[in-house]
């Protein structure tokens, strides 16, 4: 039994699993037992897969003790891009669109990267600016115009077929390979413990910075084409505002603000707790007006579970260390 | 490297310097003028052609009136605009302001100059403006949801509205009319019920997330009416790619829609609305030539002739709770499965 509740209060990610069982558990029966069909959980990966894959990004920079608040714009600038080559039908190639966005969303990354590693320039600082460039290059490109209904009709099909669930499914093993197996990944966990340490014993911390940005662009990059490929429409204000629930899903994951600790499935367990979150509020009978503020309430309430569990941690390290 | 900055810095000073002035200047000793928002918008093109139909209508020729575009959507484009007209000496300017309260100073040196100012599509504080061509009374976007709604439910049944945000003004404003018409006359809309209010907050993915909501809700639910183009957007490619039998209407942009739009299971939307910029833009002129004749003052209670306008004459009415005038352009435009073609590439 003892060992059991170490267990549980040992290991975030068998916290939260709990935790998400138990939400799951109460927000079906709440609705009425219309929360577990299959097409129900489809829905809410599919309408979250956004947040997810920029959260395996915002995962990497956030280890590194930086942040990224720039994604949403560099989405919408790779989202308005493709969505404009097909509206002006210059490009109708699903494969060439995504590989498009993917490269538009590197590029902006990698000046990220580039910016805070050999400039020196604060992450939140450089990304606060780059949200405004990359956001108002969508704008700019766009010149008031929307590309949405039939202009990306084929593109569409692909947001409709298995295909986001599949890049989803791909990013999340990549990320959990490379972060957990390769030299890359411990790389970038060295670099957030202890950077002075990490640049001595011969890491390069500037080239793993840039790196871990221009990761970052990439997956904005391909969340932009997957928007605009699942929501059939590209707007140059489009998902504004949601690379807070990015943050938001790997800080519920247990990924450390002050950088060195996360894991891609703690990232993934708190994509999906944000994902049933969202999901059930409005599906459980919640006046509208309420439903951002029990959202907050609960995102406060794993945090805080989050931080307990931490600490427990820590005093069994200690603990065991004693012995 | 400094020096470098500093060429890039003064090359873009030297481009903006140069955009600015690059809007031509046209016919002189023109009467009318009309400024939407911005170049390159095509609602906004068809605010101009509306303005010019009326104005060739009305006799004029194209030395009489003056369109200007500016070459952004900013209150600074259209300051640099309305001061050109007011050097030129025109005698009206109706403004599609982009912002109501930004234009202030230069439409009241335009008013000293004895120009007549009116607004189009987005309005001004009423102290600067005679009157106002309102797009959309509320009353009658209201009859037409809700007539829509009665229509698709088949005279009965549930139905659920996808709003905006929950402090969005316009769309709280046509949601409370229409449940005061619902309930003012409850043998014909009676049957009817208003099952849920949702909020999509003018987001896709929220939008998605509550249409979806909705469904899994309310089983016996017939149609959703989403008076706000995003959400009327993502509703219809919930409806759509869901295959349900739950119709849509609402408000939407055509070109948005017009994958949607049919009257077939195949289509999730059999029709819905919007105003007709082409309309406005007439109206707009029509208005101008009036104030301009002296047969109107921008007073409530004025009324003038509107060409062959299928409201004419118009009749100018308060702005709700002020005394400040406003012209209502009429019922919101309707696009189904006949007209749409014609509109999606318009707007």
């Amino acid at each position: 039994m003892k060992a059991f509740l170490r267990k549980i209060t040992g290991n975030h990610e068998v916290t939260l699993g709990i935790i998400l069982v138990v939400l799951f558990i109460v927000v079906d029966i709440l609705s009425g037992f219309k929360f577990h069909g299959l097409e129900n959980i489809g829905d809410i990966f599919k309408n979250n897969a956004l947040t997810l894959i920029m959260s395996l990004g915002m995962l990497c920079v956030l280890i590194t003790g930086g942040i990224d608040i720039s994604i949403t714009g560099t989405l919408a600038f790779a989202g308005m891009t493709i969505g404009l080559l097909q509206k002006y039908n210059i490009i109708h190639n699903t494969l060439l669109l995504f590989v498009i966005a993917v490269a538009i969303g590197g590029a902006c990354g990698l000046i990220n990267g580039l910016i805070i590693a050999k400039g020196k320039v604060s992450p939140i600082i450089c990304t606060l600016g780059a949200m405004y460039i990359y956001r108002g290059l969508a704008y700019v490109i766009s010149n008031n115009q929307w590309a949405s209904g039939e202009d990306v009709t084929s593109f569409s099909k692909f947001g409709n077929s298995a295909g986001p669930y599949i890049i989803l499914a791909l990013a999340f093993v990549i990320y959990f390979v490379v972060m957990k197996w390769t030299p890359f990944g411990r790389k970038v966990y060295a670099i957030g413990s202890n950077r002075e340490a990490a640049r001595i014993s011969g890491i390069n911390v500037d080239r793993v910075e840039i790196a871990v940005y221009t990761l970052m662009g990439v997956l904005a990059g391909l969340a932009g084409a997957l928007s605009v490929s699942i929501y059939g429409s590209a707007q140059p204000n489009m998902q504004t505002g949601k690379e807070m629930d990015v943050i938001a899903a790997c800080v519920i994951g247990g990924v450390a603000m002050s950088g060195g600790r996360g894991t891609v499935v703690g990232t993934l367990l708190g994509g999906i707790f944000y994902a049933v979150v969202y999901k059930a509020l409005p599906l459980v009978g919640l006046e509208a007006i309420w439903q951002n503020l029990i959202k907050g309430v609960i995102i406060l309430g794993v945090v805080i579970i989050n931080v307990l569990t931490q600490r427990a941690m820590n005093r069994q390290a200690l603990a065991r260390r004693e012995i | 490297m400094k020096r470098i900055i500093s060429l890039i810095l003064v090359a873009v000073m030297a481009v903006a310097l140069l955009a600015s002035c690059g809007e031509t200047t046209t016919t002189t000793g023109a009467k009318y003028a009309l400024v939407t928002k911005a170049a390159g918008n095509a609602y906004n093109e068809k605010e101009a052609e509306g303005f010019k139909a009326a104005m060739e209508a009305a006799g004029l020729t194209s030395s009489d009136y003056i369109i200007r575009h500016p070459e952004q959507a900013t209150v600074e484009a259209q300051i640099a605009v309305i001061n050109s007209l007011i050097s030129q000496g025109v005698k009206s300017i109706a403004i599609a302001a982009n912002d109501p309260n930004a234009l202030s100073s230069v439409l009241a040196d335009a008013k000293a100059k004895g120009i007549k100012i009116l607004t189009l599509d987005s309005d001004v504080a009423p102290a600067d403006r005679l009157t106002f061509c309102n797009q959309a009374g509320v009353q009658q976007v209201a009859q037409a949801l809700i007539d829509a709604v009665l229509d698709l439910t088949g005279g009965e049944g549930d139905y659920a509205i996808l709003s905006a945000t929950s402090q969005a003004t316009n769309q709280n404003a046509w949601i409370d009319a229409m449940k005061a018409i619902a309930a003012a006359d409850s043998a014909k809309y009676g049957k009817l019920n208003l099952v849920e209010v949702a909020y999509g907050d003018d987001e896709p993915q929220k939008s998605t997330d509550q249409t979806q909501a909705l469904l899994q809700k309310y089983p016996d639910l017939k149609v959703i009416c989403a008076p706000t183009t995003v959400g009327v957007a993502a509703a219809a490619k919930v409806l759509q790619d869901k295959k349900s039998t739950v119709k849509l209407t609402g408000l939407g942009l055509p070109s948005e829609m017009a994958e949607y739009i049919g009257n077939d299971a195949d289509h999730s939307c059999p029709y819905m609305f919007l105003w007709n910029p082409i309309d406005l833009g007439k109206l707009a002129a029509y208005a101008s030539i009036a104030l301009v004749d002296g047969k109107i003052t921008g007073a409530v209670g004025d009324k003038f002739e509107a060409g062959n306008m299928e409201n004419s004459p118009y009749t100018l009415t308060a702005v709700e709770g002020t005394n400040a005038s406003e012209i209502i352009l009429g019922a919101p435009f309707k696009f189904d499965p006949s007209n749409i073609g014609e509109w999606k590439s318009v707007y």
